[in-house]
């Protein structure tokens, strides 16, 4: 069809050039991309023109590379490697142990008016209690090993995690449970066939979005009493105004937090692929 | 003497949502749907037919009065009645061959049974070639279809309908109307049907209940005697459709001025 002779011979206007900056209008994918690569640089070349002239002291900003040799030292050491496992182990275990009670507590809420009236005011009372308080607590409950950190990464997202998903359970249509009432199906069945199956995507989200925070609670976790991690690399750099192995920490935290959050979105797509099947 | 389908017996309705005053949605309403019969209901906007309509399939609870299916007693949603809803209701992860294999799941035909049976509908409601598609894909009309089917599949006893055209643009809604007349009067199922279209009512309906203004009752009920098959094309030209249409929109425009009177614009 799309060879028809016709097609060839007319002649096809180029649309209207779109202006870069039109309301909420889609532009190109290259300009899209490319501005951000472009922030990116932008944000480098000022990093070393600050430095480099002398501008600011490179103990409060040592220059890019300075952070560069001081990745190279922490690679060849294998001191990068050591602590990066180690925070990840830390907070994997944190996030899934939080994820383990989130998810039926946060099903029950959500379904069930006596669990939400129940648990919302003292989980609304929680989460906002400051998880760095709570690091002398932890200490004085269960030490100062890995057990502690984990706890105050647990502590950190499970109350914000469990309301997420209560709200992910309750945005299921109730006319959607209704109709499965008269199939014949039993309450289970529609919880767990129809009631799960709309909510997993804004679930898996919450996951995603969750274990992001697990990450910005890294720093506090590994505040006290560790000998290894991210985090404590970081607390160690300032005793001794090492400022670029801060630094350093800093970006490698963000660039762990970003690569986690991009294998959920892959799996996202790859899972509920029916989320954006368009006509 | 013939027990019907489907009773509506005395049903009051009401709701007391917190710190705000009692509505009494449903006043005493009773209506009965014999076996294989089309019935419509209308009234008002917000005369509480769909409550009413909610109660018959099990989903709200009447404060008084008894629904009983074949003569018995009924107050949970069941496979009895199947339900179709003014909102989409299709599952949005499975697609259209799958979303209507859904209420089989409780039914004791086989696997083979089953396929031959989803088959047969997707045939009904026209839409062979689109089994593997997903709603997003779908038009509102073809969704609507698909509900339809889905809620006939299982062949409850009773098809209970809340204005299931009412979100479809004009063009859509008559093709449904005779989609829907078309397979009624190939399957003859027991129907209660809500909607607030005079027409549509009278096109479809053996028998139309009006229902007052909130709170709602029984008005009148309209005995439809128009001949099967019916068209909608051919009815509205005739006499007979036009004097039911004037009937029932005098007993329904008495008791929409009612309502407006007295609760102004909502």
């Amino acid at each position: 069809m799309e060879n028809t002779p016709i097609a060839k011979e007319m002649t096809f206007k180029e649309p209207r050039h779109q202006r870069l900056l039109e309301l909420r209008s889609e532009i190109p994918a290259r300009i899209y991309w490319g501005a951000g690569a472009a922030f990116f640089a932008l944000v480098l070349i000022l990093w070393l023109l600050l430095t480099s002239f002398g501008l600011v002291p490179a103990l409060f900003l040592p220059g890019p590379q300075a952070v560069w040799r001081e990745f190279i030292r922490q690679v060849s050491t294998g001191i990068l490697l050591q602590d990066a496992s180690a925070s990840l182990y830390r907070i994997m275990l944190g996030w899934i142990i939080s994820t383990l009670f989130a998810v039926p507590i946060g099903i029950m809420m959500g379904n069930f008016k006596f669990f939400e009236g129940m648990l919302e005011p003292f989980i609304d009372l929680m989460r906002y209690m400051p998880a760095v308080a709570f690091v002398p607590l932890t200490i004085l409950w269960v030490g100062v090993g890995d057990s502690q950190k984990i706890l105050i990464l647990f502590i950190g997202t499970f109350f914000q995690e469990v309301l997420m998903i209560m709200d992910n359970v309750k945005g299921v249509p109730r006319e959607l449970i209704e109709v499965s009432s008269t199939f014949g199906l039993s309450r289970f069945e529609i919880l767990r066939d129809v009631i799960l199956r709309y909510a997993m995507p804004g679930i898996w989200d919450t996951f995603r979005i969750t274990l992001g925070w697990a990450w910005t609670y890294l720093v506090v976790a590994e505040l006290v009493a560790a000998n290894v991690g991210l985090g404590y690399r970081i607390m160690r750099a300032q005793r001794f105004l090492q400022t670029e192995s801060i630094i350093l920490g800093i970006i490698v935290i963000g660039l762990m937090g970003l690569v986690t959050d991009m294998l959920f979105k892959l799996a996202y797509r790859r899972m509920f692929r029916w989320m954006d099947r368009k006509g | 003497m013939n027990i019907p389908a489907l009773e509506l017996d005395q049903i009051w309705i009401k709701f007391s949502p917190a710190r705000q005053a009692e509505v009494v949605a449903v006043e005493g309403a009773s209506l009965s749907v014999a076996e294989n019969e089309f019935v419509s209901l209308i009234g008002p906007s917000g005369c509480g037919k769909s409550t009413l309509l909610r109660a018959a399939a099990g989903l709200e609870q009447p404060n008084r009065g008894e629904i009983r299916v074949d003569g018995r007693r009924m107050d949970q949603p069941g496979a009895d009645r199947g339900m179709v809803f003014q909102a989409y209701t299709l599952f949005p992860w499975l697609n259209v061959r799958e979303n209507i294999r859904f209420s089989l799941k409780k039914s004791q035909l086989t696997a083979a049974e089953k396929e031959e049976r989803v088959n047969r509908y997707i045939h009904l409601i026209g839409l062979d070639g689109f089994e593997n598609s997903f709603p997003n894909q779908l038009s509102g009309g073809m969704r609507q279809r698909v509900a339809i089917a889905r809620a006939l599949v299982y062949q409850p006893r009773i098809l209970l309908m809340d204005e299931p055209f009412g979100a479809l643009d004009a063009q859509t809604r008559m093709l449904m109307q005779e989609l829907l007349l078309e397979v009624w009067e190939s399957q003859r199922s027991t129907v209660l049907f809500v909607t607030h279209d005079v027409e549509e009512a009278i096109l479809l309906s053996d028998r139309v209940f009006v229902m007052t203004a909130r709170p709602g009752r029984i008005k009148a009920v309209v005995e439809i005697n128009l001949p099967r098959p019916r068209s909608l094309v051919t009815l509205e030209s005739s006499a007979e459709f036009n004097a039911y249409k004037r009937q029932l929109l005098d007993l329904v425009r008495e008791e929409a001025r009612l309502s407006f009177a007295e609760r102004g614009l909502e």
